[in-house]
Formats: C-alpha cells, sequence, structure tokens
C-alpha cells in the first residue's frame, strides 16, 4: 500500500468527501484524510477550503497527525488568518508539552505562520522555549526569533528577544550556538547598522570553539559569520586562519568554499615573508581540486570561485592546470569555465599543453565551445608573449580545417594577434584571404577587411578584394560598411594611382546612398580630408595605432576585492557585488579586505601600494595586474557615482594618525574652541567632519574669492595607453570647491561615449561630487573640456605618495587607470585661520620631533606679497614679527580632515643678495609636512 | 553571394551563442523588489520530471505559484539536453537552484543572496535521503511516499536552517516505509514518525545514536577508486587522477572508538573527512580516529593526483577513419591490458558518442557485443573481461548519411572497467583497532578500482 492511493479521486467533489472524512469520528478515517489533503498539497492543488476542518483535527495526541496538521497548517494559515487564530490555543498548550519534541515542533511551527494576530500570542511561549532546559527546543527557538523579526521587528526588539539569542551564542550546545549565530546574522542582513553581531575575540573564540563541535550546517554559518570580522592584527588573522583550515578537508563543500572564504581574506593582512602565509597558499589549492570532482552543479559554482581565486593569486593554483581539462561529456557550463581559468592560468611554463588542449577543443561537436576554444587560443596568443607564434600555427591549422564557424573566429583572433605584434606574423595574410568567400559573420568579414586595409600594400590584389566587397554594400552591416570605407581609404592613401576609382565609390556609397549617420559622416570626414589635404590624411588615417591591451577580460581590482569578501555566494557565482542585487543598495554594506596591519606596514607598503608613483614624477600608468591592491572602485555599478559612498567601511587604519584632530571640525567649525591639541579618537568621523566643513566652507566663504592657484594642465593619460583616449588636467580650489579640470581627447578614429569616471580610495578621500558628464559623444580628434567637481566624504586609504591618486575612466571602448598627484593646497580649507593664542599653545604642544625645516629658494618677494599670495590659497598669517631685520610669518592652515599645520615662515625683505625663504612646519601628523612645503613653493613661485 | 538566408542563418546561431551565455550569466539587474526582507535560503521546492511535469512541491514560507518554473522550462529549452541546464538561474524575483539527478530535476526557489553550494550540497541531501528510504529516488517512489517525503522535507529544513540531514537521526524522526511496517500500521493504527527526540540530535556526535544493539558485530571498509583520464591520440596520458573513497558499513554495538591506520598513509595528502573523524589525530599521526555513525557511510575520500602514481590499467588500439566524398568509414579499435598489476580487467564497456551523419554501423566484435542507436548515435560495445592470449576487438563499416560532408571532429571513446582486489594507488590498510568496547568485532577489508570519467581521444 502506497501513498499514491491518495491522489486517486472520485468524480463526485473531491473537496466535498474530504471533508466528511475529516469530520468522521474514527481515527484512521481522519488521518487518512488529513494525508489525502496532504497530497493534494504537494502537487499544488489549492486545498485551502478545508481549513477549519483540518484545524479540528489538530487536537489530538498522535503525534503524526499533528504535524500533519501543522504542515497544512504553515501553507494556508497566511490565507486564513481569522481561522488561525482558532488553532492558537493549541499551539500554546503544546508550548508546554512535557515531551521537548512536541514544545520544539509548537514554536516551530507557530513561527511559520506569518500571521501578525498570532505573534501577538507567540512571544510568551517563545521566551519560555529559549531558556528551556532541553538544547533541541532552545536550537529551535533560536531560528524562531529570526522568523518573527521577519514578521514583526519592532516586537522583537520590544521583547528582548535581541539580548536573549545573543546570550545564546555563550550556549553550551554547539547546536545552539550556530543557530543563534544564524539567526543573528540574517537579522543583521536587514538591519546592517545595528551592532546585533558584536565580534571581538572572545566571541570570535567561543565560535571557533563551536566551529569544531557542530554540524556541517552550522560550520557553514559560523564561517561565514566569522568571515565578517577584521582581527586586530596579523598574529589574530593567523591564529584565526590556523583554527579554519581543518575545515577545508570537510566533505560538504559549502564548508570548504566558506572556510576558503575566511582564508582568503584574512591571509591579506598576512605578510607575504612568513613562513605560515605559504604554508597556508599550500593548503588551499588541494580543496579547490578536489571540489571538481563533485557533482557538476557543484562544480560550476566551485569554478565560478575558483576564476575569482585565480585572478586574486594566482599562484594557488599555477600547478593545477591539468585538472581544468574538459573531459568531453562535461556540461557545456563547466566547459565554458574550466576554458576561463585555463586562460587565466596560462603561462609560459605550460602554454604548450594549453594549446594542444584548446587545438582538440576546436573540434569538439558544441558550437559555442568550439568557438570559446579558438577565441582562448587567441587570447593566449596575447598573454603570453612567447607562444605567440606557435598560437598563430595552431589557428592557420584550424582554418585549414575549413569548417565555417571556426574559421571565422580565427580570423577574428588573428586580427587581435595583428593589433598586438604589428609586423610580425604578416606572411599569414595569403592563407586568409583564400578564405574571403566563406565568411558570412560580420565581425568575421569586417576583420578580414581590417587586415586588408591595414596591410594593403603587402597584398597585391587589395584592391580587387575590397572591390568583392564593395558589390554588396548596402546588404552588409554597419560594422562591416564602415570598416570597409576605412580600409579602402587607406588603401588609396597607400595606393592612390590605382585605387581613384574604388575610393570615389565607397565615398558616393557611404556620403550618398546611405542612411546611416554614422557611416555617412566617416565618408564625409573622409571625403574632405582627402579633397583639402591628402597629407593630413595620411597622417590621421594611417596613425600609428595604439597596442591593443593584454587582458581586457580582468575583473577591475576594486570589485575583485569585494567579490573575494563573498566567495561562495551568488554573487560570485554572477561575478557582481550584491549591491548590484538590492535596490537602493539598503542594507548592503560594502566590504572590503581588511588591510595589512601597522606592525607590518613598514616593510610592505612597497606591495600595499605598487602603484604609487614615486614623487616627483607626475605620471604613472597602474598596471592592469590583478594582484593590484589599490582599490580602483568598479565602473560596472549602473551610474558612475551616486552620491557619497558610505561612509560606513571608509576609514582605514593606515589612515588613522593623518586624521588626528577630527574632533575638531565635528565640533563645529564656527565655534571652533577646542585645540587641536587633544588627542582624539581619529578613527570616528574624520570623513563626516570634514564634511561639515565643507558645508561651512560654502555657507561662510572666509577665504578669498580669487581661489587658490591653478597649475597648467599636465598630460595625464597619453593617448598610446589608452586606446586613443587622451587626457590631461590639473586641480582648482575655488569659494570653497575642489574640482578636476579634464581636457579629454579622442585620438582615436572612433567615437567615444559613456564615459564615467571614479576614484581609488585615496588618503584624503577625495571622490568626484557629480558624474562625468560627457554631453555628446566625442568624435574623432575632438577635445571637450570639463570640469568636475569633488568632495573629501570618499573612503580613505592611506596612499603612498600621500597625495596620489589612482583614477579610473571608462568608455564605450575600454576602462583605463592612471594615477596622478594633486597640490596639497585644494585641500587648504577657507577657515584655517587660528587664532594666537591658540597658534601659541598649539605651537608649544605638538613635539619638536615633529618638526621640519624647509628651504624655498630663489624667491624675491616681500612679507606683504608672500603673506597675501598665500593668503589666495588658503594659508593664512596670523603673526607677524620682525626679528633683527628678518620678517617672521606666523602661518596656519587646515585640510579638509581637520588637520592643522603651523608654519613659521622667515622672509628677509630688502636684501636682494638673499631670496631664500626658511619654512618650518609643525603638524600633529607630520608626513603632510613634505606636501605642505611643496604646495608652498608651487604658490610663491608661480 | 552572401545571400541573405545563409547570413541569417549565422546570424542566428550567434544569437543563440549570446543567449545562452545570458542564461548562465544574466545581463545584471535588480532582482529583488525593494523592501522585501531577508527571508533566508530555500524558499520552495520544485521536484519535475524529465517531460516536464511538476510532480510535487514544497514552500517553507508562503506558497510561490509553478509558474516560477517556466524559466527553468525556457533555460530547460535553450540547453536542449538535460545535463546542460545552468544550476543557476536567475528570474525577475526569485533565483533557481537545481541539481539534477536519476533524470529529477530538483529546483530549488531561492529569494535571497545565498551560498548556492550551501542549497546545491543541501538538495543532494534530499535526493540521498531519498534513496535511502524509498530505495530509489524516482517519481514513482516519492509519490508513492508523498506523506513521508513531506515529514521529511520538514525536518530536514526550518526556516531556510537546515535542521537534521543526518540519515540516522531521521529514521529515528520518521521511520522508513517498509512492506512489513504499513501493513502492521494499517492494522494497529500505529505512524510511522517517533515521537521521541531522536538521541544523537545535540550531541557531540550528532551522527551516532545511543543503545546500537548487535548480535553480530562486524565493520566492514570498501576501498573504492575510480580512475579519471584523458588519453590522447597517441595514447599518451594528458592528465590522470585517482578518487577515491573509503565507504564503511558499520555494524557495532554500543559507543565503539574506531582507529584506522594505513600502510602508506602519505599518499593521502588532499583528503575529505566524514565529520566524526578527528582531525588533530590525523594531522599529528596519520591515523582515523573516530566514533562511527550507525550503518553505511563515507568515511573519507581523497585524490591521488601526482601522475607517476597513476597506473593506467588499458590501452586502446583505435583506427576509426571516414573516406571524403563516400558515404562510408572505417572503424576498427583494440582493447588490451597495460599496468594492470597482474589482476584481471573485468567490466569493460566502450561507450562512443558518434558524429551525426553516421547512419548505421556493421560490426564484428571478438567477444561480448554491441549495439548502435541511430538514433543518439550511441555505440556501446560490452565487451566484458580481458584475456591476455586473446585481446578484444570490433571492427568493421561505417555507414554515413549519402551527400554529407565528412565529419570533422572523431568521437572520444568512453571506457568503463572495474578491477577486483587491488586499488590502483597502493593504499593499504594497515590494522583497525576497537576501544571503548569488550567485544570482538569481525572486520573486513574489500579493494576495488574502477575506470571514472576514462576518455580516450581517437
Amino acid at each position: 500500500m502506497t501513498d499514491s492511493k491518495y491522489f486517486t479521486t472520485t468524480k463526485k467533489g473531491e473537496i466535498f468527501e474530504l471533508k466528511a472524512e475529516l469530520n468522521s469520528d474514527k481515527k484512521e478515517k481522519k488521518k487518512e484524510a488529513v494525508k489525502k489533503v496532504i497530497a493534494s498539497m504537494t502537487v499544488g492543488k489549492d486545498v485551502s477550503a478545508l481549513f477549519p476542518d483540518v484545524v479540528n483535527c489538530m487536537q489530538t495526541d498522535n503525534l503524526e497527525l499533528k504535524k500533519l496538521v501543522y504542515l497544512y497548517l504553515m501553507n494556508y494559515a497566511k490565507s486564513q488568518p481569522d481561522m488561525a487564530i482558532m488553532a492558537v490555543n493549541t499551539f500554546v498548550k503544546d508550548c508546554e508539552d512535557p515531551n521537548p519534541l512536541i514544545r520544539a515542533l509548537a514554536v516551530r511551527t507557530m513561527g511559520c505562520i506569518r500571521v501578525d494576530k498570532i505573534t501577538e500570542y507567540l512571544c510568551e511561549p517563545l521566551r519560555k522555549c529559549l531558556k528551556d532546559e532541553d538544547p533541541y527546543v532552545r536550537k529551535t527557538a533560536a531560528v524562531c526569533v529570526a522568523k518573527l523579526h521577519d514578521i514583526n521587528a519592532q516586537l522583537v526588539e520590544d521583547q528582548g528577544f535581541l539580548d536573549t539569542l545573543k546570550d545564546l551564542i555563550s550556549d553550551s550546545n554547539p547546536m545552539v550556538v550556530a543557530n543563534a549565530v544564524a539567526a543573528l546574522s540574517e537579522i543583521a542582513e536587514s538591519h546592517p547598522s545595528s551592532n546585533l553581531l558584536d565580534l571581538n575575540p572572545q566571541s570570535i573564540n567561543k565560535l571557533l570553539t563551536a566551529l569544531n563541535e557542530c554540524t556541517e550546517w552550522g560550520q557553514i554559518f559560523i564561517l561565514d559569520c566569522l568571515a565578517n570580522y577584521t582581527p586586530k592584527d596579523d598574529r589574530e588573522a593567523q591564529s584565526i586562519c590556523e583554527r579554519v583550515t581543518p575545515r577545508l578537508s570537510h566533505a560538504n563543500s559549502a564548508v570548504v568554499l566558506s572556510a576558503v572564504k575566511v582564508l582568503m581574506k584574512f591571509m591579506e593582512m598576512l605578510s607575504k615573508d612568513l613562513d605560515y602565509y605559504g604554508t597556508l597558499l599550500k593548503k588551499l589549492a588541494p580543496p579547490l581540486v578536489t571540489l571538481l570532482s563533485a557533482e557538476p552543479e557543484l562544480q560550476y559554482v566551485a569554478l565560478r570561485n575558483i576564476n575569482l581565486i585565480v585572478q586574486k593569486r594566482p599562484e594557488i593554483l599555477k600547478h593545477e592546470m591539468k585538472v581544468f581539462f574538459v573531459k568531453y561529456n562535461d556540461p557545456i557550463y563547466v566547459k565554458l569555465e574550466k576554458l576561463d581559468i585555463m586562460i587565466r592560468l596560462a603561462s609560459q611554463a605550460n602554454i604548450a599543453q594549453v594549446l594542444a588542449e584548446l587545438k582538440e577543443y576546436a573540434t569538439e561537436v558544441d558550437v559555442d565551445f568550439v568557438r570559446k576554444a579558438v577565441r582562448a587560443i587567441g587570447r593566449c596568443a596575447i598573454k603570453v608573449e612567447q607562444s605567440a607564434e606557435r598560437c598563430v600555427s595552431t589557428l592557420l591549422d584550424l582554418i585549414q580545417t575549413k569548417v565555417n564557424y571556426v574559421v571565422q573566429e580565427a580570423i577574428v583572433v588573428i586580427k587581435d594577434i595583428f593589433r598586438k605584434y604589428p609586423n610580425k606574423y604578416e606572411s599569414v595574410i595569403a592563407t586568409l584571404c583564400e578564405n574571403l568567400d566563406s565568411l558570412d559573420e560580420p565581425e568575421a568579414r569586417a576583420a578580414m577587411i581590417w587586415i586588408v586595409g591595414e596591410y594593403a600594400e603587402r597584398i597585391d590584389n587589395a584592391d580587387e578584394l575590397l572591390e568583392s566587397f564593395l558589390e554588396g554594400f548596402h546588404d552588409e552591416s554597419t560594422q562591416v560598411q564602415l570598416q570597409l570605407l576605412t580600409a579602402i581609404v587607406k588603401l588609396f592613401l597607400k595606393k592612390p594611382t590605382e585605387t581613384q576609382e574604388l575610393v570615389q565609390q565607397v565615398l558616393s556609397l557611404a556620403t550618398q546612398d546611405s542612411d546611416n549617420p554614422d557611416l555617412r559622416d566617416r565618408g564625409y570626414i573622409y571625403w574632405r580630408l582627402l579633397s583639402t589635404d591628402p597629407v593630413a590624411a595620411k597622417e590621421v588615417v594611417l596613425a600609428e595605432k595604439p597596442l591593443i591591451s593584454e587582458e581586457t577580460d580582468l575583473i577591475e581590482p576594486t570589485l575583485l576585492d569585494e567579490l573575494i569578501c563573498y566567495i561562495g555566494t551568488l554573487a560570485s557565482v554572477y561575478h557582481k557585488p550584491p549591491s548590484a542585487f538590492v535596490e537602493g543598495g539598503r542594507g548592503v554594506v560594502h566590504k572590503s579586505l581588511p588591510p595589512r596591519t601597522a606592525s607590518s606596514e613598514s616593510t610592505e607598503s612597497p606591495e600595499t601600494a605598487p602603484a604609487g608613483a614615486p614623487p616627483g614624477e607626475q605620471l604613472d600608468v597602474i598596471p592592469t595586474q590583478g594582484d593590484l591592491l589599490g582599490d580602483l572602485l568598479n565602473l560596472d555599478l549602473g551610474p558612475p557615482v551616486s552620491g557619497p559612498p558610505l561612509a560606513t567601511s571608509s576609514v582605514q587604519m593606515g589612515a588613522v594618525d593623518l586624521l588626528g584632530g577630527g574632533l575638531d571640525s565635528l565640533i563645529g567649525a564656527p565655534n571652533f574652541v577646542a585645540p587641536p591639541a587633544a588627542t582624539v579618537p581619529a578613527n570616528l568621523g574624520a570623513p563626516m567632519g570634514s564634511g561639515l566643513s565643507d558645508l561651512f566652507d560654502l555657507t561662510s566663504g572666509v577665504g578669498t574669492l580669487s581661489g587658490s592657484y591653478v597649475a597648467p594642465k599636465a598630460v595625464w593619460l597619453p593617448a598610446m595607453k589608452a586606446k586613443g583616449l587622451e587626457i590631461s588636467g590639473t586641480f582648482t580650489r575655488q569659494v570653497g570647491s575642489i574640482s578636476m579640470d579634464l581636457q579629454l581627447t579622442n585620438k582615436a578614429l572612433q567615437v567615444m561615449t559613456d564615459f564615467a569616471i571614479q576614484f581609488n580610495r585615496n588618503s584624503f578621500g577625495l571622490a568626484p561630487a557629480a558624474p562625468l558628464q560627457v554631453h555628446a559623444p566625442l568624435s574623432p580628434n575632438q577635445t571637450v573640456e570639463i570640469s568636475l567637481p569633488l568632495n573629501t566624504v570618499g573612503s580613505v586609504m592611506k596612499m603612498e605618495p600621500l597625495n596620489n591618486l589612482q583614477v579610473a575612466v571608462k568608455n564605450n571602448i575600454d576602462v583605463f587607470y592612471f594615477s596622478t598627484l594633486y597640490p596639497l593646497h585644494i585641500l587648504f580649507v577657507e577657515d584655517g585661520k587660528m587664532d594666537r593664542q591658540m597658534f601659541l599653545a598649539t605651537w608649544k604642544d605638538i613635539p619638536n620631533e615633529n618638526e621640519a625645516q624647509f628651504q624655498i629658494r630663489d624667491c624675491p618677494l616681500n612679507a606683504e606679497a608672500v603673506s597675501s599670495r598665500l593668503q589666495s590659497s588658503n594659508i593664512f598669517t596670523v603673526a607677524k614679527r620682525n626679528v633683527e631685520g628678518q620678517d617672521m610669518l606666523y602661518q596656519s592652515l587646515k585640510l579638509t580632515n581637520g588637520i592643522w599645520v603651523l608654519a613659521e615662515l622667515r622672509v628677509q625683505p630688502g636684501n636682494p643678495s638673499f631670496t631664500d625663504l626658511e619654512l618650518s612646519l609643525k603638524c600633529r601628523a607630520p608626513e603632510v609636512s613634505q606636501h605642505v612645503y611643496q604646495a608652498y613653493e608651487t604658490i610663491l613661485k608661480n | 553571394m552572401a545571400g541573405a538566408p545563409d547570413s541569417s542563418l549565422g546570424c542566428g546561431s550567434v544569437c543563440g551563442a549570446v543567449s545562452r551565455d545570458r542564461a548562465s550569466l544574466p545581463a545584471f539587474r535588480s532582482f529583488f523588489p525593494a523592501g522585501r526582507k531577508g527571508e533566508k535560503m530555500i524558499h520552495s521546492l520544485f521536484l519535475i520530471n524529465c517531460s516536464g511535469d511538476i510532480f510535487l512541491e514544497k514552500h517553507w514560507k508562503s506558497v510561490v505559484s509553478q509558474s516560477v518554473c517556466d524559466y527553468f522550462f525556457e533555460a530547460q529549452e535553450k540547453a536542449v539536453d538535460v545535463e546542460n541546464v545552468p544550476p543557476v538561474i536567475s528570474t525577475p524575483h526569485h533565483y533557481l537552484i537545481s541539481i539534477y539527478r536519476d533524470k529529477l530535476f530538483f529546483v530549488s526557489v531561492i529569494q535571497t543572496e545565498v551560498p548556492p553550494l550551501f542549497v546545491i550540497e543541501f538538495l543532494h541531501r534530499v535526493a540521498d535521503t531519498f534513496q535511502d528510504y524509498f530505495g530509489e529516488c524516482s517519481e514513482a517512489a516519492i509519490k508513492d511516499n508523498v506523506v513521508i517525503v513531506y515529514e521529511l522535507l520538514e525536518e530536514m529544513l526550518d526556516n531556510g536552517f537546515p535542521l537534521a540531514t543526518e540519515s540516522n537521526i531521521l529514521k529515528e524522526l520518521i521511520k522508513p516505509p517498509t512492506i512489513l511496517r504499513s501493513v502492521v500500521n494499517s492494522i494497529t493504527g500505529s505512524s510511522n514518525v517517533g515521537d521521541t527526540l531522536p538521541t544523537g540530535q545535540l550531541s557531540n556526535i550528532p551522527w551516532r545514536r545511543a543503545g546500537v544493539k548487535y548480535t553480530n558485530n562486524e565493520a566492514y571498509f570498501d576501498v573504492v577508486e575510480e580512475i579519471d583520464a584523458i588519453i590522447d591520440k597517441s595514447g599518451s596520458t594528458v592528465f590522470a587522477e585517482i578518487q577515491g573513497v573509503i565507504d564503511a558499513c558499520i555494524k557495532l554495538s554500543g559507543m565503539p572508538d574506531l582507529s584506522l591506520s594505513f600502510m602508506n598513509p602519505r599518499l593521502l595528502d588532499d583528503v575529505s573527512f566524514h565529520p566524526c573523524i578527528r582531525f588533530k589525530r590525523w594531522e599529528s599521526e596519520r591515523v582515523l580516529s573516530f566514533i562511527p555513525p550507525d550503518g553505511n557511510f563515507r568515511l573519507i575520500s581523497y585524490r591521488v593526483s601526482s601522475q607517476n602514481l597513476v597506473a593506467i590499467p588499458v590501452y586502446v588500439k583505435h583506427s576509426i577513419s571516414f573516406k571524403e566524398n563516400s558515404s562510408c568509414g572505417r572503424f576498427d579499435i583494440t582493447i588490451g591490458p597495460k599496468q594492470n598489476m597482474g589482476k584481471t580487467i573485468e567490466g569493460i564497456t566502450v561507450t562512443v558518442h558518434m558524429p551525426k551523419v553516421v547512419l548505421n554501423m556493421n560490426l564484428t566484435p571478438t567477444q561480448g557485443s554491441y549495439t548502435f542507436d541511430p538514433v543518439t548515435k550511441v555505440l556501446t560495445w560490452d565487451v566484458g573481461k580481458i584475456t591476455p592470449q586473446k585481446l578484444p576487438s570490433l571492427k568493421g563499416l561505417v555507414n554515413l548519411q549519402s551527400g554529407a560532408p565528412k565529419p570533422e571532429e572523431n568521437p572520444s571513446l568512453n571506457i568503463q572497467f572495474k578491477i577486483q582486489q587491488l586499488a590502483i594507488s597502493g593504499l593499504k590498510v594497515n590494522r583497525l583497532d576497537m576501544y571503548g568496547e569488550k567485544y570482538k568485532p569481525f572486520k573486513g577489508v574489500k579493494y576495488v578500482t574502477k575506470a571514472g570519467k576514462f576518455q580516450v581521444r581517437t
């Protein structure tokens, strides 16, 4: 006898019959009837009409019947709230039952009934169950708090359940601890501001102990909770890692991946010189590889995560290439992921193996996979220079197969190889030309036409080839038309005598017979260029093209760092931060990897800021390697900048001493009384404080209207390094507002659109206050001037040098990174004039070792001129003295983050032979002195 | 010459590629309506059979309409093969995380950020439990036991937190169906629901119940190793590793504390353990020390990957060729023993997915029998065991669709085999000691090596 009998029905109204049976006197019949109801439920039939009849069966001492009724209640209580209330009494009674199983069942079911009226009755039983003597009941009750919170958060807080739940973290039973942690994490997720999971070394220790004892699922909750903790130093990080590593050998893959997350995150704090660091790296590889022998669904999730891990720390899996080799019966989603990782791991050492594999894949059956494999060969060529030749010959072999889509993909990637290694592999052009006729996909046709145009001088019959395309010009896609136009113009410039007719033909096709504005515009431009100044035309059209960048497919470093914090979650599968998942950013705190601790900072600084330009050098293009710690905010997130970034995660340890005196500005600049002497827990409110003073600056405008010194624009990003986009710029400060004046020039042949800009975290929290607005698309050779307003409420991270700013600019073509140094005086605020008495007191109070001496050479200005020039850049003269014929100026200035700098400037008037100024600076954060001195020099000398 | 039908064809396949990519990696948008609170974990579960019928649904929160599965069906249609349905699918309001097991899809509905592995592991655990309870995880078995299924699902998950997933505990809470019990139940009116709290549920050894009693105390260990390998055309090994497991069947009374040691524990450097194993002891002494669960369970799984340790027990000589401009080809494969450590290789099966243009095959095996399915184009050759005196071979003609171009790709051969009494890695159990109980148990170890994903490229 099986349950399938419950599905059979008679013709005569099923519900009607069930109703009769439910109300039967016979116990057995009742139970059978409830089973039939449940069976209907399992196939999605609506049996809610039987609600009162089923609830009537609830009062029973038969546990199975009770369970079944509870099952039914959970499904339908929401739709029958008035009826559900009928069940309350039984619930309350069951919560007192001597059998812990029944107590737990009752409190569990009550929590699942999402009806407000019931929740009121739930509070008392729940309170009792949270303190129940039986751990099974306690752990069920812990989960129930989370359920109740979901229905009525206020009620849970008012009733003090959150505190009880926190107490359960110290429970003697590890399962109770795990459930309490799970419940608290869930509640904390919907209340990101609350300080629910107050993690400190003691509670962490408790969690680590519970980790060893609780079930696999509990371990996942605990590990995920641990991952949110930031250890206070590298030693603590190491000790947590040591206790987490045994989890890597767990049979449950979710436990393994959660442990990997904790380790990847805390590793960030460990010095690479440490022996333990190397041990940890070694320990991480086997479990990751083991995940690949699991079921395909698990493999898929694992591979998506490994893709991130390989980008962040390629050294972990660099010897494990072979496990990513594709088996022919892997599901396609696994195959594609493996391929992606293979390319990431490709290096000179293993390229031969990789290529042999890729070639094998290129003859498989699945078209998608074959295409990706061919593309992968091209990516290898671009990534591993030494292999380029072999890749090209592999591609040629593939072209010989004449399989249509293989040939087309191969031609597309060969075009990229030409772009990367110009004048190296042109010998293959002949082979490519043989396949001209078989190309039917626009991308392949366009690639082929590009090749013909680019190398027209080496292809004897280039004109014939291009002419053959011209026949069906109007049937081609825009991509092909544009390429054909350019290619023929190139051809004409290279072989003007034979191709005059052809170029006229294509120009007329493009300008007169086409409806496409892009095509017409380009046609006209060429036409005019050719007719007015053929020499200029040659310079423009045949200009040397920037090389294509090596790895365009890497995830941006900041996004990568954030995603590393989300290993194992959906975010890691989609490679998007959870903020992309939740509308309005509600409840989303950006996670970031912990910074390295102060103790190891001195030795580690070259690594923590690898992108830092040496002082004095204005330009440095950031290498696009994955191990760049500099957090360039990701550009993928919809609108480029949406208001100031959240302040929650913004303050980093490294910046603490920089923020000294942050409290001053908190107190309020107008009534400024407190001397900066007070040592302040600076990491509390500095960004907010500076925001306040910024506001104040705007309203009061103490500073002069003229605004501070503006340096001439310098080239920040040369076109060579940004696929034709040239950026030059400078910084200005006027009436309290900072801006970045940019000049964007399009030196490419392609229209640029969709500009966006983001800054990496920097020492003073500089951030764009508005999106970068380039209103019209930027046509080739066009230049626009933009003034981008900045604020100082962005995330803070100490940079090396201090005034280093890393910028990412995006357009429709790619993302580019550059870094620049900003003059510190743009951060001098308008209310930087200190009271005389205060000045004296502060000067004395700052220890002498914080004093720095500088000389400003060859500055033939008198004290008045110096003073007024400095004042226009918000360096204020507090007092002036004449000592032995020398003018001593006592000056003060304040930075946007509330740091005061005091200065003594010695000027020798009327002595033409002695024009050097002597400057002494005193500041609580002495590292700014050097930059303040540079600001003095720039202001006084220009 | 680029005629309209041609180019539109090309375009179609490009679009196909793009949209499939999108199914697994959707263009991002906001997935959840604003203001929805954190509803953790699995919201609902749908069981779907291969013909696309939803035959069971279970909701842990409110009821979610079956129509959410339409997104799944859409993805399934795109994927063509059932195995290729992406395991994570996003829909405007939910995520669907699914597994494919025993010809059934387990589709779970998720509403918030959640670790997908957690869900996938849990779903596999559900399938394992069904297997354990009903002897098979099939639509018929689930439908026949729908009430137990419902009770199990309720017991396994509470508000998204897995509650009891250990089979020992579940079996105390909900008794598995047996023919005898259902007869007894219907006569006596007793139920299949346990009415006391399972003893293991909250102890520090949740995997073992108290008060276990056997008249014959026995402990058996099966060391099962599977060779995953890719062999290239020329017969050299592209990739090979061993996936090993030790499955245990422990029927011991009381609370036995076991120690299992190996002759060569150094082989095991990449191991996953059952929670019962004391990790510290393994780290320091390389001994597996544990209080076992009662009954069948997987003690450890391990991986041996260093190339020189992985012996390849068989070789295949092959010659598959298709003639240009002719509708036939030749097929000839021979299997022989290689590094088989002197043991007999048995249970050999060769499976080949032939190219689509193959119409039929006319072959002669020297031993065993072969079948060719002209619809799926799968050739299966059931070889049996290898006798070194006369190597098994299969040769003959391949008929191709006339006029079709000769196939570009050469098929890969998938090989299955079995070697009894051998762990190919050389792993050997040294001894098993028992503490904590007085009786003398009967102990046994069995070794077997099998082919895992063993592929030969031609």
